[in-house]
């Protein structure tokens, strides 16, 4: 769309923008303040320049949480994104099946995280909980709140639980968006299945998967409460990722300094990766 | 290979469905059968968890902060994005794709690292424990989903529209309220889902700004599971119960969904 040039059109952005710099940079200023400094509370701020970052930098529980946190990130990615997919080149796409999939599929999108959280515990628990119970009864030794591997597995299978459906929902809206007639045209070439996926249907997603592994990026990178509820980090800080980590330094140690430092090194990763991804899908929608 | 295609979305769906079974059947459980027995439904059928939470303001008033501070964030949300969505899609102007980015960096950014800031300012400017300090709070991803979804419906609209209803004479506002906004109704009803659901569920900042007065749903339960130990019965109940202003939303906008999400923009 040709847009018009009108500065004016500044006045209907001035509501939002201070909505959100109010949320944004007044409590974001006071977290470079404290990264900066040392203070002992009333107030009383000493310069510490950078030695923050550089003791965050070389910190091993940083580099711990950090690797934890993009080995659970890739791990998520990669089970989401082809599994979203698969159920979403499966679902019904006329009738009484459509609304039914969507409305059971979306439950788990409107859960309060926490709620989530809890759910998992209930459910695997290893002597009431029916995931628990039905892996010991089939004689896997599973307890997810000893065991480093369990408690891996558990949150993975959470997350999946719970977001995979943003993927589904999205792949599918990319296919409802063909027209039959790129269908028919394949009939007639007599194209195979795994052609029609490859040159028709993941062409036609690239612009909604783009958005998929985006959101699942920046929420799996900032994921806090459910492994919160459901491991509390542990067993010991086996499952300890990234914001977890920080609000135990921030609220619980209350070593200003550094969870300030931290906080900032860990937006600067997100920013990052999100600003290559924008840049990415805005080049997309300009080759339309 | 035609006849199993059921298979998968069903399978998924049982995948789905079994947690959410799992916690409504402890929510019918007395305190005894759940620690004594595995159970795979309730032999001993109570309503005795429910009654506590419906009977105990502790309880059933956390439900009521939730619901208040989350309508309260969905209508301020919505109001704010509906002018600057529309000055995105129609206007060029001086920083428009920065402030573009930058607002959905605010989207990005972990509430972790909010948390503490939050604390600290909300207290200062005595807004702590009160319902609009989480609903502003939560405008901070909400206000930049809303601008992206709507910015989304407001292009798909061609600009014939606006030019047509200016040479009839229709003044801006006048066009904007009786003829821009009701084209666009599905669009800002499947923004206000969004609004709704990411206010709803978050609950960091929702826990740290509030203490008593406004404290969430969410955090009530929380202080169950930590402090009295197994009342998993009640937390059950607690939970089922959070999950019905979700399903009644999306049933509402359930024909909206995939063309909501059909522009991508979520």
């Amino acid at each position: 769309m040709n847009k018009t040039i009108n500065q004016k059109a500044w006045f209907f952005v001035i509501p939002v923008f201070v909505l959100v710099a109010f949320n944004a940079i007044i409590p974001l200023m006071t977290v470079v303040n404290y990264a900066f400094q040392e203070t002992f509370g009333n107030n009383v701020f000493m310069w510490e320049g950078t030695r923050w970052f550089k003791q965050i930098m070389l910190s091993e529980r940083f580099h711990a949480s950090l690797g934890r946190q993009f080995l659970f990130t890739f791990i998520i990615l990669f089970i989401q994104i082809p599994l979203g997919i698969a159920i979403a080149l499966t679902m019904p796409k006329e009738g009484i099946g459509v609304p039914i999939c969507l409305v059971l599929m979306s439950m788990p999108l409107l859960i309060p995280w926490n709620v989530v959280g809890a759910m998992w515990n209930i459910f695997a628990l290893p002597d009431i909980g029916f995931l628990g119970y039905s892996l010991n009864a089939l004689g896997f030794d599973y307890n997810f709140t000893q065991q480093i591997g369990d408690a891996w597995f558990t949150t993975i299978l959470m997350d999946v639980w719970h977001w995979t459906s943003l993927v589904v929902l999205l792949s599918y809206a990319g296919l409802q968006s063909i027209q039959p007639a790129y269908y028919q045209a394949a009939e007639i070439d007599g194209a195979s299945r795994w052609a029609v996926f490859t040159k028709i249907e993941l062409p036609k997603m690239k612009k909604v998967l783009t958005i998929a592994i985006l959101l699942r990026f920046m929420d799996s990178f900032m994921i806090y409460t459910e492994p919160f509820v459901l491991t509390g980090g542990g067993p010991g800080n086996a499952t300890a990722f990234l914001s977890i980590d920080l609000v135990k330094m921030a609220l619980g140690q209350f070593d200003l300094g550094p969870a300030a430092a931290m906080s900032l090194i860990y937006f600067f990763i997100v920013l990052l990766v999100c600003w290559v991804f924008y840049t990415l899908m805005m080049r997309n929608e300009g080759n339309q | 290979m035609k006849k199993a295609k059921w298979l998968v979305p069903t399978i998924y769906i049982i995948f789905l469905m079994l947690p959410i079974y799992w916690l409504l059947n402890m929510s019918f459980k007395t305190t005894t059968e759940i620690i004594n027995t595995y159970t795979l439904w309730p032999r001993e059928f109570t309503l005795e968890n429910y009654k506590t939470i419906f009977t105990d303001s502790t309880w059933y008033t956390g439900y009521l902060n939730s619901i208040y501070y989350v309508v309260m964030n969905t209508v301020i949300s919505v109001a704010a994005a509906l002018p600057a969505a529309y000055a995105f899609s129609r206007y060029k102007f001086l920083g428009d794709k920065h402030l573009f980015f930058w607002l959905l960096t605010n989207r990005m950014a972990p509430p972790a690292v909010f948390a503490l800031p939050f604390f600290q300012f909300y207290s200062s400017v005595n807004l702590f424990d009160t319902h609009v300090a989480v609903a502003l709070s939560h405008c901070l991803f909400n206000i930049p989903l809303a601008v992206w979804i709507l910015e989304g419906f407001m292009s798909a609209v061609p600009k014939e529209l606006d030019e047509t209803a200016y040479v009839d004479g229709y003044s801006f506002w006048r066009f904007f309220f009786k003829i821009f906004i009701p084209t666009i109704t599905a669009g800002i009803g499947i923004t206000m889902f969004f609004c709704f659901m990411f206010s709803w569920v978050e609950l960091l900042l929702a826990k740290t700004l509030t203490a008593v007065a406004a404290k969430p749903i969410a955090a009530t339960m929380t202080r169950t599971a930590s402090t009295s130990g197994y009342e998993l019965g009640l937390l059950a109940a607690a939970g089922s119960l959070t999950i019905i202003p979700g399903a009644i939303v999306i049933y509402f906008v359930r024909n909206y969904i995939a063309k909501g999400f059909a522009l991508g923009r979520v």
